[in-house]
C-alpha cells in the first residue's frame, strides 16, 4: 500500500509571468491515504489541485497521478481523478440529480450505467429526497454533499477536495469528515484535499504538507510534526513592561523563546517541571506573572513554528483551551 | 465501487449534454427571453410604425393641397377654341395625388425594395436580435468560469471543443428561436410578406442566421473568456450594437449613406444577414444577390468561427 499515487516534482505555477503561486514542490501521496494541504488563503492550494486536475498546466515541473503525466496525458488523468471544488459548481437551475447526470455525460458513462450510480451516490450523500429539487433550493451542506456525488460519478480512484468543508457549521462539517473517512475505509480511495482549518488537518489526514506563499514548508504525519517540534510550549506574559527574554532563556531545559507583544511563547522539554522554574527565576527578579499556560505543541504551534504566523483559525481545539485552563489553575497555586 | 470503469466521452455526447444544460437554463428562465425581444420589438413597434416613410410618399402627403380651379384661354388650346376652359382645382389635385402617389410607390420601391417601411426595418430588427442573442449567450461563459463550472468540466475528459461548441450552438439556436418571435410578432404588427414566400424560405432565413449566429458568438465567447470582469462583455455589446446597426442597412438602404458609412456597412456582416432575410422574407427574391450574400455570410462566420474557436481553444488548453 506504500504506491505513489501522485507525484510532484518541482512542480510550480506562474501567474503573469510575476506572481509565483505555487513555488517548486514537491510531495507525494500514498496509496489509500487522506493527504492534506493546509496554508492561509492565497497560499497556492487550490493552483496546486488545478494543476493536478489538469485545469492548469504547471509553469515549471512535473507531477503524476497514477502514474500519468498531468500534462502529457491529461485526458488519462481526468479519467481516473475526481474533483470536488472549492465553489459550488453545480447548476442552480437544475435539479441535483440532473447535475449528477451531467457529470456522467462529461465522463461518457453509458446512460444506463450513470443513472444507477446517480441514484446510489444521492443515496450515500443522503439527498435522495431532494434529487428532484431545483439546486437553487439546497443549503450549503447539500450543495457540497452535491459537488461529492457528481466528484464520484466515475468511481475514481484519487479524489481531489478543495476546502470540503469551508463555510459550512460545526455539525457539517462533522458530517462531511465522515463521508471523507468512508470513501478511505469503504472503497480504498486515496484523497487529496485542501483545508484551512487546522482541526481539519489533525483530525482528519493521515499526512499533511503545510504550504505558505506557495511553498511546501513542513511535510509528514500530524502527529509527527508536532513531535518533530518537541517537548510542550508555555505561553507567559509578566505585569511590567521589560523585555524578559534573555531572562528566561537563561533558565535551565529552555529551549526557545519568541517575543510575541509582550506574551512569550517558550519551548521547553517537560512544561511541568520547567513552567515553576522560570516562574521563580522571574519572581526573583521581582516580576509578577499574569498569565501562563502549557500547551503540548499542537498543529498550531507546528504552522506557527514553520511559517511564523498563526493560521486564523476559526475554532481552537477543545483539547487545547482545556490544557490551558488546566495549566494557568496549577500556576497559581504554585 | 471496487470496479474501475473508464469510458470514453464522445465529442458528440458531451456536445449534447452541455447544449442540453443550456436549453432547460433557458427554459427556465423565460424573463430573458422576454427581454431580449422586448428591445427589438420597442424598436419596431415605436421606429417602425412612428416613422411612417410610405405616408410621407402617399397622396396623404397632399390632402391638404388646395389648387384654385385654372383658367386657360381657349387660344390657347391646340385647336384653338372660343371662349375660356376651366379646370377644376379639384380635378387638378386629384390627378397630382394619383400622380405622386405612383410616383412615390415607385421611390419607396426603389429605395427600399419593398413600398413599406416597416417591412423593411421590421427585417433590420430581425438581425438585431441574432446580434444581441449571440453575444449576450456567448457571455454566459464568463459565469461559468466564475462559478467554478468551467474548471469543474475542464477536470472531466470531455473534450474541450465539445466546451466551446456547445456554447456556440446554443447562441445560435437562441438567436434562431428569438428571431422566430420577432419574425411572428412583425407578422402580427403588419410585416408583408412577398407572394412567394414559402417555408423553405424559412429555412434559408434559419441558415443565414445560423451562419452569422456561428461566427458572431465564436468571437464572443473568446472574447468573454479572457475577461475577467462581467461587466466588461456587457459594455461592449451597449457599445457595439448601436454603430453597427446604423452602419448596416437596417433602418436604410445603404446605397443612400455618405461614402465613409457605405464602407463600414459593407464589411458589417449585419448587412448581408439582413439583405438574405428580407430576400427571402419580403422582397420579389433575386437569386443572384441571395448567393452573394451567403457566400459573404459564409466568409465571415468561417473566418470569425477560426479565430473565435482558436482564441478559446488556446484559452481552454493553457
Ligand atoms: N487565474 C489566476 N490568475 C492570476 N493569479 C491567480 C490566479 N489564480 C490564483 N491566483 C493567485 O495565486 C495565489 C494562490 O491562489 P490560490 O491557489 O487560489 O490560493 P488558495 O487556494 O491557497 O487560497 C493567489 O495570490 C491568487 O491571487
Ligand atoms: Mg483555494
Amino acid at each position: 500500500m506504500s504506491e505513489e499515487v501522485i507525484k510532484a516534482e518541482g512542480l510550480t505555477k506562474i501567474f503573469n509571468k510575476s506572481l509565483v503561486a505555487v513555488d517548486h514542490v514537491n510531495f507525494s501521496v500514498k496509496s489509500g491515504e487522506i493527504f492534506g494541504f493546509l496554508g492561509p488563503n492565497g497560499a497556492g492550494k487550490t493552483t496546486t489541485i488545478n494543476m493536478l486536475t489538469t485545469v492548469l498546466k504547471p509553469t515549471e515541473g512535473f507531477a503524476y497521478v497514477l502514474g500519468y503525466d498531468i500534462v502529457k496525458q491529461a485526458n488519462n488523468v481526468r479519467k481516473v481523478i475526481g474533483v470536488v471544488p472549492q465553489e459550488y459548481t453545480a447548476d442552480e437551475d437544475l435539479t441535483g440529480y440532473e447535475n449528477v447526470m451531467l457529470c456522467a455525460d462529461l465522463y461518457g458513462i453509458p446512460r444506463d450505467i450513470a443513472k444507477k450510480r446517480a441514484l446510489e451516490l444521492m443515496e450515500l450523500v443522503e439527498l435522495t429526497q431532494f434529487k428532484d429539487k431545483r439546486v437553487e433550493t439546497y443549503s450549503g451542506g447539500m450543495r457540497r454533499r452535491l459537488e461529492l456525488a457528481c466528484g464520484l460519478i466515475n468511481r475514481p480512484k484519487v479524489l481531489f477536495l478543495d476546502e470540503p468543508t469551508l463555510g459550512l457549521d460545526v455539525q457539517t462539517r462533522a458530517a462531511t469528515w465522515s463521508y471523507i473517512r468512508k470513501l478511505k475505509e469503504e472503497y480504498g480511495m486515496t484523497l487529496f484535499m485542501t483545508t484551512h482549518y487546522l482541526e481539519e488537518a489533525d483530525i482528519l489526514c493521515d499526512r499533511i504538507a503545510i504550504i505558505d506563499h506557495g511553498k511546501i514548508v513542513a511535510i509528514g504525519a500530524p502527529d509527527e510534526l508536532k513531535d518533530s517540534l518537541g517537548g510542550d510550549i508555555i505561553t507567559i506574559s509578566i505585569k511590567e513592561n521589560a523585555d524578559i527574554s534573555e531572562l528566561i532563556r537563561s533558565v535551565e531545559h529552555v529551549k526557545d523563546v519568541k517575543n510575541e507583544n509582550g506574551s512569550y511563547r517558550i519551548k521547553v522539554e517537560s512544561g511541568e517541571v520547567t513552567a515553576p522554574l522560570i516562574i521563580e527565576a522571574l519572581r526573583k527578579k521581582g516580576y509578577t506573572v499574569i498569565k501562563l499556560s502549557l500547551t503540548e505543541p499542537t498543529l498550531n504551534e507546528v504552522y506557527l513554528e514553520y511559517t511564523g504566523r498563526a493560521i486564523r483559525d476559526i475554532e481552537e481545539s477543545k483539547e487545547a483551551v482545556r490544557m490551558q485552563r488546566i495549566a494557568i489553575r496549577r500556576a497559581r497555586a504554585e | 465501487m471496487s470496479k474501475v470503469n473508464e469510458y470514453n466521452p464522445s465529442m458528440l455526447r458531451g456536445l449534447w449534454a452541455l447544449t442540453v444544460r443550456e436549453l432547460k437554463k433557458w427554459l427556465k428562465d423565460p424573463v430573458m427571453v422576454l427581454m431580449l425581444v422586448l428591445q427589438p420589438l420597442i424598436w419596431m413597434g415605436l421606429l417602425g410604425k412612428s416613422i411612417n416613410i410610405n405616408a410621407i410618399f402617399s397622396s396623404k402627403s397632399l390632402v391638404n393641397l388646395e389648387i384654385p380651379d385654372i383658367q386657360v384661354p381657349g387660344s390657347l388650346l391646340n385647336p384653338p377654341v372660343n371662349g375660356v376652359l376651366i379646370i377644376p382645382g379639384a380635378f387638378i389635385t386629384q390627378q397630382l395625388q394619383q400622380m405622386f402617389s405612383t410616383i412615390g410607390t415607385k421611390v419607396m420601391q426603389d429605395t427600399f425594395g419593398v413600398i413599406d417601411y416597416f417591412s423593411y426595418m421590421a427585417i433590420g430588427m430581425v438581425s438585431m436580435i441574432v446580434m444581441t442573442t449571440t453575444m449576450f449567450t456567448g457571455m454566459s461563459i464568463v459565469w461559468d468560469r466564475r462559478l467554478g463550472f468551467l474548471d469543474k468540466v475542464l477536470s472531466t475528459p470531455v473534450p474541450r471543443g465539445a466546451i466551446i461548441f456547445a456554447k456556440v450552438l446554443n447562441a445560435t439556436l437562441r438567436a434562431i428561436f428569438q428571431a422566430t418571435v420577432i419574425l411572428a410578432l412583425a407578422y402580427l404588427l403588419g410585416l408583408q410578406l412577398s407572394s412567394n414566400f414559402t417555408l423553405l424560405n424559412l429555412l434559408g432565413v434559419y441558415a443565414a442566421i445560423f451562419l452569422l449566429g456561428i461566427g458572431l458568438s465564436s468571437v464572443f465567447i473568446a472574447f468573454s473568456l479572457r475577461s475577467t470582469r462581467m461587466e466588461r462583455p456587457m459594455q461592449i455589446i451597449s457599445l457595439i450594437t448601436m454603430p453597427l446597426m446604423f452602419a448596416s442597412n437596417t433602418f436604410f438602404p445603404i446605397s443612400l449613406m455618405p461614402y465613409w458609412i457605405q464602407v463600414v456597412a459593407k464589411v458589417n456582416p449585419l448587412t448581408y444577414l439582413t439583405d438574405a432575410v428580407r430576400q427571402l422574407t419580403i422582397m420579389p427574391l433575386d437569386l443572384s444577390t441571395l448567393m452573394f450574400d451567403f457566400i459573404c455570410l459564409g466568409i465571415f462566420a468561417s473566418i470569425l468561427a477560426t479565430i473565435g474557436i482558436m482564441l478559446s481553444w488556446r484559452y481552454l488548453t493553457k
